[in-house]
C-alpha cells in the first residue's frame, strides 16, 4: 500500500486515519528550537465531512487513502442509487443516497459532476459549480416590490427550492450556484 | 527562443523594501557588536564532522576527499575559536536543516550566533535583551520582556511539571487541550508537543518571552545545574510562539560531551536514523579548555519577520526554497 511521509502533506492529499479516508485541508510544520518536530495538520473525514485536528512526528509516514476524483455524466435515479458513467469508458457507478448527499437536489439527466471514489465505490458527489435548472412553481410576483428587494421561494426541475427576486417566473431557466444554493440569474433560452 | 517559452518565476518574493530592511537590520546588528567589542568571525560551511543530534538532519555532499556536511549551526568551529583564545566572538552566516519547511522555517537560512566569556545564561539572556531593544525600534509599544523558567511556563499555561509529570500525565494535559498525537511519543517527545501546541501559544506577542533552566535530558550542549532537580542552563527566546533564539550557558566538560554524543549517535541508531561523524576536533578543544562562557544562536530571518509584522517567513527571504 502506497504512503505520503509527512514531507509530502500538502492540502489536498488523501490520507488513511484509523480506517477511515481523510482529505488534508491544511498542514503546519511545527518545531521547538530544538528537539522533535510536527506536522500539525487539519483533516477533513471523507465520510462524514467532519474537520479534525492531528498531529504527526515530522518523518513519520501515514497510509494513502485509495481515492480518487473522477468527472462522471449524471444518468438517472432509481429511487435508491444515482448512476453515473464516465463518458470515455462507459464505465458505470451507482452511488447510495449517503453518497450523493446535498448534490441530489442539483443533479439534472446529463450533466457532469464530479464523482469522488474510494477503494473504487463512490464516496461523494459534488455538482458542477453552476447549473441551469427549470422552475416549475413559483407564485405570481407582487408588482411594485421589485424596488424592495424580495424574494420569493421557487422549486426547480429536480425538486430544490431557491430564493428568486419577484420578477422571476415559473417556467424559467434559472442559473444557480450550487455552492451556495443562490440565485444568480435568468438564463435566455 | 520566443518570450513565451520562459515561464520561470525569476522575481525575488521579499519586495524590495524588505530587500533593503534586511540590508539595514544586518548593520545594526554587526553596529552593536562592534560597539560591544564582540570581534566577527567567519568559519567553513562545510565540516567532515556534524552535529549528532537525531532531531537535526544535515545535508551531505560527497567530495574528492570524502564526505562533507554542511553546518546546521557554526558552533563546533565558533567554540574552537574560544578555545584558542579569540575572546568575544559573532557571525552572521546561511546554516542549512534539511526537512525544515513551512510558515516559519526554510531549509537554509541566516543565522546570528555570539560568545560572551564569563557570562551565564541570565547575563547572556540580559545581551540579548538588550540587542534586541536596540535592534527592533521599529515595533511600537514593545513591551519589557517576559522572563520564566521552563517550569512554570508549563505549570502556568499547561498546568503540568515537566520535571515530574508522568507520560500519563503528558498525555492527558494534550488531550485536555485539544491535541491528538498519532504514534508513541517518549517523555522529551511529549514535552516537545506541549510546548509547542500548548504552553508556547499561550505567550504574549507584544513580548519577548524568555524561557529557561531545560530539563536536563534536553540540555543539548548546555551545562547542567546540580540543584534538587537538576535543570539544564539553557534559554530560548519566543515572540508568540515563534522561537527567535536558542542559548546555553556552555559545556565545557570533554568527557560529558563525548557522552552526550556517544548518547545522541544511540537514539539515531534506535530511530533507524544514518549514523554521523562526531566532531573530534571540538572535543579536542574542550580537552584543551573552552572558556567559562554562554552562547546564543538568533534566526535573523525570523527576526526580520516580526521587525516587519509578517508570519511567513517567505516574505522576508528574497529566494525561498521553492524559487531558489
Amino acid at each position: 500500500m502506497a504512503s505520503y511521509s509527512t514531507n509530502e502533506f500538502r492540502g489536498g492529499l488523501k490520507v488513511m486515519i484509523d480506517g477511515d479516508p481523510y482529505n488534508i485541508v491544511e498542514n503546519e510544520f511545527v518545531k521547538p528550537g530544538k528537539g522533535q518536530a510536527f506536522n500539525r495538520v487539519k483533516l477533513r473525514n471523507l465520510k462524514s465531512g467532519r474537520v479534525v485536528d492531528r498531529t504527526f512526528k515530522s518523518g513519520d509516514s501515514v497510509e494513502a487513502a485509495d481515492v480518487m476524483d473522477t468527472d462522471m455524466q449524471y444518468l438517472y435515479s432509481d429511487g435508491e442509487f444515482w448512476h453515473f458513467m464516465v463518458p470515455d469508458t462507459f464505465e458505470q457507478h451507482a452511488a447510495s443516497e449517503t453518497a450523493v448527499g446535498d448534490a441530489a437536489k442539483w443533479l439534472k439527466d446529463q450533466d457532469m459532476c464530479q464523482v469522488t471514489l474510494y477503494n473504487g465505490e463512490p464516496l461523494s458527489v459534488t455538482p458542477p459549480n453552476f447549473v441551469e435548472l427549470k422552475i416549475t412553481q413559483t407564485d405570481p410576483g407582487v408588482r411594485g416590490d421589485t424596488a424592495t428587494g424580495g424574494t420569493k421561494p421557487a422549486t426547480l426541475e429536480t425538486g430544490a427550492i431557491v430564493k428568486v427576486p419577484l420578477f422571476i417566473e415559473e417556467g424559467e431557466v434559472l442559473k444557480i450556484d450550487t455552492r451556495t444554493g443562490e440565485y444568480v440569474s435568468r438564463v435566455k433560452e | 527562443m520566443p518570450p513565451s517559452i520562459i515561464s520561470e518565476v525569476w522575481h525575488p518574493a521579499a519586495a524590495p523594501d524588505v530587500v533593503r530592511f534586511r540590508a539595514e537590520l544586518l548593520a545594526r546588528l554587526r553596529g552593536y557588536f562592534t560597539q560591544q567589542g564582540v570581534m566577527e568571525v567567519d568559519t567553513p560551511a562545510l565540516s567532515p564532522a556534524t552535529i549528532t543530534d537525531p532531531h537535526l538532519h544535515s545535508f551531505s555532499l560527497d567530495t574528492a576527499t570524502g564526505r562533507r556536511y554542511l553546518h546546521t549551526s557554526p558552533e563546533f568551529p565558533m567554540k574552537r575559536l574560544l578555545a584558542a583564545g579569540s575572546g568575544d566572538i559573532y557571525q552572521i552566516c546561511k546554516v542549512f536543516r534539511a526537512d525544515e519547511a513551512g510558515r516559519f522555517h526554510n531549509p537554509e537560512f541566516t543565522l546570528l550566533e555570539w560568545y560572551r566569556l564569563g557570562f551565564d545564561q541570565y547575563a547572556l539572556m540580559d545581551d540579548v535583551d538588550a540587542l534586541l531593544f536596540v535592534i527592533l525600534h521599529e515595533i511600537k509599544d514593545l513591551q519589557q520582556s517576559v522572563r520564566m523558567s521552563y517550569r512554570d511556563a508549563f505549570v502556568q499555561h499547561a498546568g503540568l511539571d515537566p520535571l515530574t509529570a508522568s507520560l500519563q500525565d503528558c498525555e492527558s494535559c494534550a488531550r485536555d487541550r485539544g491535541v491528538t498525537i498519532s504514534g508513541e511519543l517518549d517523555y522529551d517527545q511529549w514535552l516537545d508537543l506541549i510546548l509547542t501546541h500548548v504552553v508556547a501559544r499561550a505567550f504574549t506577542d507584544h513580548a519577548f518571552t524568555f524561557i529557561y533552566d531545560y530539563p536536563p535530558s534536553q540540555a543539548a550542549l548546555a551545562t547542567v545545574r546540580n540543584d534538587a532537580s537538576p535543570v539544564a542552563e539553557r534559554f530560548e527566546v519566543f515572540w508568540g510562539r515563534m522561537e527567535i533564539a536558542n542559548g546555553f550557558h556552555e559545556l565545557t566538560d570533554a568527557q560529558e560531551q563525548r557522552r552526550r554524543f556517544e548518547a545522541e549517535l544511540n537514539q539515531r541508531e534506535v530511530l533507524g536514523l544514518p549514523p554521523v561523524p562526531m566532531d573530534h576536533k571540538l572535543l579536542a578543544a574542550l580537552q584543551a579548555g573552552l572558556p567559562d562562557c554562554s552562547g546564543v544562536a538568533l534566526g535573523v530571518d525570523r527576526l526580520l519577520m516580526l521587525a516587519l509584522g509578517v508570519d511567513d517567513i517567505r516574505e522576508v527571504l528574497g529566494f525561498p526554497w521553492g524559487i531558489a
